[in-house]
């Protein structure tokens, strides 16, 4: 008996840190997206969002450049992880790749800010080679680069930790049936290590959905997202509804996200 | 076919870290027979097998596979197979897809696939389990599928690292049954690793009995029980009772201050040598019968057999496995045949002991 009640006691912080922070607020949003600027009950947000292109547009935009950042850290981490998990001092390197990630993001924002701007260290390099200077900051591109930069570490964590749990039997194993490297890694160590991939877009994919400070400083406000539009609701526009009934969409997207990449609880999964 | 050597290792040497495991390993693996690969652990037996299934190099020395010598040839290209000693099946893949993996690397058709899959699942009894995945198998299940799908390669050559040990007893002594009864109707090699001397008699054709990465004795179960090279076989090939003593002559032995007759011959006068006498071997009579006086210490019930321990004046212990009970405290005598007493010359090499017998069963 005492020991379910001290368990229930150790639950209480998590619990009110839940019930405040994260139940609470998706309920004020949600209350919040039903009305309009001069604070009248309506479907009117919902109905905006879904009829006027504008929006649709917005997140088609964000999704696709959610979907692009989620693609190259994808295509950077997999192999680095890979590899990582074969080298002498994994935990240093390791250590390494996670370090950035410790550092503000809007510091990396203005660090990137330096490197990227006309007379920055990439335009100075590319001047003394000869090519001359180009217009980077501002551009879909520099987005994506350091949008991508920023993201790495959180998938290459969990398909690190995928491919460290796999079994190096199942290596041997596979090469002792007669599969060479490529197949070995195409039919048991890639599908070993979906999960650890999956957690990798879910971490990286759902907060690339919402990014509107990197649009803003790198991306020059060429790119907009929903995070942009929010943000441009509450501070600008002040239209608290309008931007609680983007933010409900976002919540939506995520959940879908979740359920798409979330672990179907396949029975045999662990074996040891 | 018969006395086709299928592998062959010369001179093989391995080393981890500049630490030598494996120390000049000679042998010849004949086609069709069961191996046992016998030895406590670390002594190198996992090494052996990975060293014939390619996932490891030699450091020097030449292995063979068919006559073919393979230091250079893949593992992915060798035709033999390996049961693993945690089986590694695929945890991702049912029964079906781990059995047919290598099939399916070798592009076979999938009809053929299906009858294959289906023909060996049989063979492990595990008809009709094709769709189960492999959480949902017992240990046991799960060592046959491990079979299976190794056998659905058709190999020339098994190796099996230990696949019992993880096995509890009743399931076990069943396993080494089928095992054994799976080479017969194969007729296909199987090398079997294990550092259990009880399921190594029970199974093999021949027993290599390692340690410290040299094969000390090779040949057959009854062989190696009867006539042990040395201490260390001695006591790893079942209990014995082992005492120091010295070559009076051909056919004579001295031990615990006694002389007695024995049947081995060809060494020198007056030699130092162990004695082995196997527990079974010793009888308890009546003092005055017996060639040794000694005292009944302590006596446990091994549900076949009684074990009594005595020590004589000297204070050497006796083992003596007897289906009678003893009085524990009481004098009496050990009686043994001459063909009981094993006599062990020091630090002789397989290849002088072979010889040394060869030479006086001439005669
Ligand atoms: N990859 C490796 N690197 C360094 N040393 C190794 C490696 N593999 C094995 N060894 C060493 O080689 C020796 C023999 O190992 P091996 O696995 O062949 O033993 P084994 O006879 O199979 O033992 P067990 O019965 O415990 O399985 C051990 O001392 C082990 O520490
Ligand atoms: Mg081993």
């Amino acid at each position: 008996m005492t020991t379910k009640k001290s368990k229930l006691f150790y639950f209480i912080p998590y619990s009110m840190w839940i019930l405040l922070f994260v139940i609470a607020p998706i309920l004020l949003i949600i209350y919040q997206s039903f009305f309009d600027v001069s604070g009248h009950f309506t479907f009117a947000n919902y109905q905006t969002y879904f009829s006027s292109g504008t929006y649709l547009q917005m997140t088609i935009s964000s999704v696709w450049y959610a979907f692009l950042i989620t693609l190259f850290t994808f295509l950077v981490s997999y192999p680095t992880a890979y590899l990582l998990s074969k080298t002498k001092h994994k935990q240093l390197w390791l250590l390494l790749i996670i370090l950035p990630t410790w550092i503000n993001l809007l510091l990396k924002a203005y660090a990137f800010i330096g490197i990227f701007s006309s007379n920055g260290n990439v335009n100075g390099f590319l001047e003394f080679i000869g090519i001359g200077s180009k217009q980077i900051l501002f551009t879909d591109v520099s987005f994506l680069f350091v949008a991508t930069y920023i993201e790495i570490p959180f998938m290459i964590l969990p398909i690190f930790n995928a491919v460290e749990e796999i079994n190096p039997s199942y290596i041997s194993a596979s090469t002792d049936l007669g599969a060479n490297a490529w197949q070995t890694f195409r039919r048991v160590i890639f599908p070993l290590t979906l999960n650890g991939v999956k957690s990798g877009v879910q971490a990286v994919f759902i907060p690339s959905l919402s990014l509107f400070m990197l649009t803003r400083l790198i991306g020059g406000n060429r790119v907009i997202t929903l995070g942009t539009a929010i943000e441009q609701h509450f501070l600008v526009t002040q239209n608290w509804g309008m931007g609680s009934t983007i933010g409900v969409v976002l919540i939506a997207a995520m959940v879908i996200i979740m359920l798409l990449t979330g672990e179907k609880k396949k029975r045999g999964r662990k074996m040891k | 076919m018969p006395n086709q050597s299928i592998i062959t290792f010369k001179d093989v040497v391995k080393e981890y870290d500049d630490q030598p495991i494996l120390n000049h390993v000679d042998f010849e693996i004949e086609k069709g027979k069961f191996y046992t690969l016998l030895g406590p652990s670390g002594c190198g037996k996992t090494t052996i097998l990975r060293l014939i299934a390619g996932f490891t190099d030699a450091t020097s020395g030449e292995i063979y596979l068919d006559g073919k010598k393979v230091n250079d040839i893949p593992a992915n290209k060798r035709k033999v197979n390996t049961v693993f000693q945690d089986y590694a099946l695929f945890p991702h893949m049912n029964v079906f897809d781990n059995v047919a993996f290598g099939l399916s690397i070798k592009k076979m058709a999938q009809q053929k696939i299906v009858e294959k899959v289906k023909e060996v699942l049989k063979m492990v009894q595990l008809s009709g389990y094709e769709n189960r995945e492999i959480s949902e198998m017992s240990g046991g299940q799960r060592q046959r599928v491990a079979i299976a799908r190794a056998l659905a390669n058709e190999p020339e050559v098994l190796l099996l690292d230990e696949p019992l040990s993880a096995l509890d007893l009743k399931l076990r002594t069943e396993m080494q049954y089928e095992l054994r009864a799976l080479q017969r109707r194969l007729g296909i090699t199987f090398i079997f690793v294990t550092h259990d001397q009880e399921e190594a008699l029970a199974m093999s054709d021949e027993i290599f009995v390692i340690n410290k990465g040299h094969i000390v004795q090779s040949g057959t179960p009854v062989d190696i029980y009867d006539e042990p090279i040395n201490r260390f076989v001695a006591d790893f090939i079942g209990e014995s009772n082992i005492v120091k003593g010295n070559m009076m002559d051909d056919y004579r032995v001295k031990f615990v201050g006694k002389e007695f007759e024995c049947v081995d011959a060809g060494m020198r006068e007056n030699e130092a040598v162990e004695i082995v006498l196997r527990p079974e071997d010793l009888e308890i009579t009546a003092v005055e019968k017996g060639k040794l006086k000694v005292k009944v210490d302590t006596q446990l019930f091994r549900g076949v057999h009684y074990e009594i321990v005595c020590s004589d004046t000297d204070q050497n212990e006796w083992v003596i496995h007897s289906t009678k009970k003893a009085k524990i405290g009481a004098e009496v005598g050990l009686y043994f045949n001459p063909e009981d007493i094993h006599v062990m010359r020091f630090n002789e090499t397989e290849e002088e002991f072979d010889a040394r017998l060869e030479a006086y069963e001439e005669e």
